[in-house]
């Protein structure tokens, strides 16, 4: 069914059921909004019709319209530039800047903030508007770091909070001028049910959610001569630094990533997917004892078993599923085994005291700032890993060291710690760790090598996915989930005893770690996610070695050092135990 | 948090299962939560939360959103200054300054020995009456800032003999 509408003067015919907005978007007309989000194939949508900058005249219609909660009807004249609309939405503008600190030079959001960028759409050259300015306490957590000053109440965090994520950590407070974004009870986010998942972050149009900024930590570290300072980078970061340097979204840059990070400085250039391939080691050996277990019929043995590597779902079921720690697999994460086999293993290797050296973590994600700082990952007051950066810091600290990421040839991984395997490379997206698992696990249990390696029904961007494969006879069912509102789903299900699952995978954030809130801003572009996707399933295509029990030095790391997975110090150093946070 | 008396987590357990912790009678076990407890702390919200099985932020932007709830204990007697259009011109303003001045507090505030709260409102439908002051289910109408101090000692005189 269609409609017949003018949009500017031109006729057009549009899809009954659209918004005004969307209608508009269709014919090439970017009627400009600020609170409105739209994430396509992941069903987010934030349009509180808030801020109201996205105004439209309407023939016949009294007053303007906000064009993001307004449907098309047939035989609509549409204006979205008159002289009243063009009015109208800068005084809107004019009116929300009264009330937002002009900090734009230091902001840390300066060049990726929403509002900036209206502000200089709509051509604002000056505030007409003085008045009161909203006074509320900063807050400052581990991870990311609250500004509710910058906040323009678009809703989008609190959207993302508490329905797509349903953590239900932020929440508008008080009314009118007095109206402020914060926690239950105006708590500090690491008092309060908040994952760190960083999905509020990463739709913020200001400055008011970012993360905490490491970047000059990192430096310190590098100009210490006393320090050995290591690095290991996330699957997910070689997706996405690119767009950080101009490149389109999906551009791979794993081997500039190396150059540029060997010119920072760091003495040795590892990867977490090395990491990754030893969780695999990990996880899918206690995921085939399980199983084994089960069906002998040890009623005592838990399943589903659930991944284990994402730090905000980790927190996740601490808070709201206390009464399954049993559940999840006790495998840390793979930027807590690099840590602590780099401060062991290596630093024995090197002959180093684990003071002196230095592990920097590069993240698609901010709790995996919070994650580094949990006291089991500590020895003595040391972390297993020192400092974290996100995807942007890095970009930050690449630009602020004169680096031009895009001029570099591609560099290799140093070696043992950045051998890695098409499976690792999985782990940064939705559907990747459960994949790389079941590559490992099918051929351990049927002693058999996998005829066809990719698995596509694991694939996809679909928020719940499920698939069963054949492990030569004995059928294994498989969950996915992305964004812990699905998540809650299935733990729900396994709660109701309905879940019929035997391994399930979960990230927290939508598409898994390609969009994770430390990556670069998608401004609700969510291509972005698919094309960082699509990179990860090439880089693991392009790996001769595609099963993480197959890497050598994972194999000689268990030779040399750990013995078998889940050996007593394997247990000792790769697992670890969760805490019930509900109170 | 401090831990919630046996008696109020009992008597909030009932509440919240007479509503069959229904998460959309929120504002009505708010509202008798605070007939019963006289103020909203956190310890209560928190646990009214648990029970309706939603999260905190969610109760305490309907405790923050609503001026009828507080958070802070009120006195045994709330004077209501109106400040609906009416009884503004009426001079309802002078009225509450004589409270003020009189009780030593500012709107909102409690008097030291608990007894009264101060605070205002808009209208309470007797428009006829104004200037108006309401305590408790009590309206007094066509007042002056002479009757102020006598309706303060009638006031105090009731505390007293609920003593």
């Amino acid at each position: 069914m269609k409609v017949k509408i003018t949009i500017d003067n031109i006729q057009h015919s549009v899809p009954r059921g659209l918004t005004v907005l969307e209608a508009a978007h269709k014919v090439g007309v970017e009627i400009p909004s600020l609170c409105y989000m739209k994430l396509h194939d992941i069903n987010i949508e934030n349009k509180p019709g808030a801020c109201r900058i996205c105004v439209v005249e309407v023939k016949g219609r009294k007053n303007l319209v906000p064009s993001c909660c307004t449907e098309v009807e047939d035989g609509m004249d549409i204006h979205t530039h008159s002289l009243r609309v063009i009015n109208a939405r800068r005084t809107v503008l004019e009116l929300i800047l009264s009330n937002h600190p002009a900090e734009c030079l230091t902001c840390s959001k300066s060049g990726n903030c929403d509002l900036q960028s209206m502000a200089d759409r709509l051509g604002i050259r000056e505030i007409h508007y003085q008045g009161e300015k909203s006074v509320n306490r900063k807050g400052n957590s581990p991870a990311i770091s609250r500004d509710p000053n910058k906040c323009i109440l678009c809703r989008r965090c609190e959207m993302m909070c508490n329905e797509v994520q349903t953590v239900g950590c932020l929440g508008a407070v008080n009314r009118g001028f007095h109206s402020v974004v914060t926690p239950a009870f105006d708590k500090d986010l690491i008092n309060s049910v908040c994952t760190f998942c960083g999905q509020c972050v990463a739709v913020c149009p200001t400055g008011a959610l970012t993360e905490i900024d490491e970047t000059a930590k990192v430096v310190r570290a590098l100009s210490d001569p006393t320090k050995t300072v290591i690095v290991q980078t996330a699957p997910a970061v070689r997706a996405a630094l690119g767009e950080e340097f101009g490149n389109e979204p999906g551009t791979l840059v794993t081997g500039k990533m190396v150059a540029a990070l060997r010119r920072l400085g760091f003495h040795y250039v590892f990867d977490t997917d090395f990491a990754a391939d030893l969780t695999i080691m990990e996880e899918g050996t206690e995921m085939l004892r399980r199983l084994k277990a089960h069906l002998e019929g040890d009623e005592n043995v838990k399943l589903p078993i659930l991944t284990s590597c994402c730090p905000s779902w980790v927190n996740f079921f601490e808070y709201q599923f206390p009464d399954m720690l049993d559940i999840p697999s006790t495998a840390r994460s793979p930027q807590q085994m690099f840590g602590v086999i780099a401060k062991t293993y290596f630093a024995d290797l090197l002959k180093i005291e684990r003071q002196n050296l230095v592990v920097v973590s590069i993240m698609p994600c901010v709790a995996k700032k919070y994650e580094r700082a949990r006291k089991e990952f500590q020895q003595d007051g040391n972390s297993d890993v020192d400092i974290v950066l996100t995807t942007r810091e890095l970009g930050r600290l690449i630009k602020l060291c004169n680096i031009d990421l895009n001029a570099l040839e591609d560099e290799e991984f140093d070696q043992p710690m950045g051998e890695s395997t098409g499976a690792g490379v999985l782990f940064g997206t939705t559907g990747g760790v459960i994949e790389a698992a079941v590559r490992t696990a099918y051929e351990l249990h049927t002693g058999k090598p996998l005829e066809k390696i990719e698995f596509e029904e694991l694939r996809g961007m679909d928020n719940l996915r499920e698939a069963t494969i054949d492990f030569d006879g004995l059928p294994i069912r498989i969950g996915i989930a992305h964004g812990l509102g699905n998540a809650r789903k299935l733990l729900e299900d396994i709660r109701s005893g309905k879940s019929h699952f035997h391994a399930i995978e979960i990230m927290s954030c939508p598409g898994g770690c390609i969009g994770g809130g430390g990556q670069p801003y998608h401004h609700g572009h969510s291509e972005i996610l698919k094309k960082r996707q699509l990179s990860l399933y090439s880089e693991d295509k392009s790996k001769t070695i595609r099963k993480s029990h197959e890497n050598p030095f994972i194999i000689s790391l268990y030779k040399n050092f750990l013995g078998a997975p889940m050996s007593n110090l394997a247990h000792l150093l790769l697992h670890t135990h969760y805490f019930d946070k509900k109170d | 948090m401090i831990a919630l008396s046996e008696t109020t987590n009992n008597f909030l357990y009932e509440l919240c299962k007479k509503y069959r912790n229904d998460a959309h009678e929120l504002i009505n076990v708010l509202h008798e939560a605070q007939e019963i407890l006289g103020y909203l702390p956190v310890e209560v919200q928190h646990k009214i939360a648990s029970e309706l099985n939603i999260p905190d932020a969610k109760v305490y932007g309907v405790v923050t959103f609503y001026s009828f709830f507080t958070m802070i204990p009120r006195g045994k007697f709330n004077i209501s200054i109106c400040m609906g259009t009416a009884c503004y011109v009426k001079g309802n303003e002078l009225i509450l300054d004589e409270f003020k001045r009189r009780l030593s507090i500012k709107v909102g505030e409690t008097t030291k020995d608990g007894i009264f709260t101060l605070s205002t409102l808009r209208c309470v439908g007797a428009c006829s009456l104004a200037p108006v002051v309401s305590i408790g289910d009590k309206v007094f109408g066509n007042v002056t800032p002479l009757q102020v101090k006598k309706i303060i000692d009638e006031y105090v005189e009731k505390a007293e003999e609920m003593h």
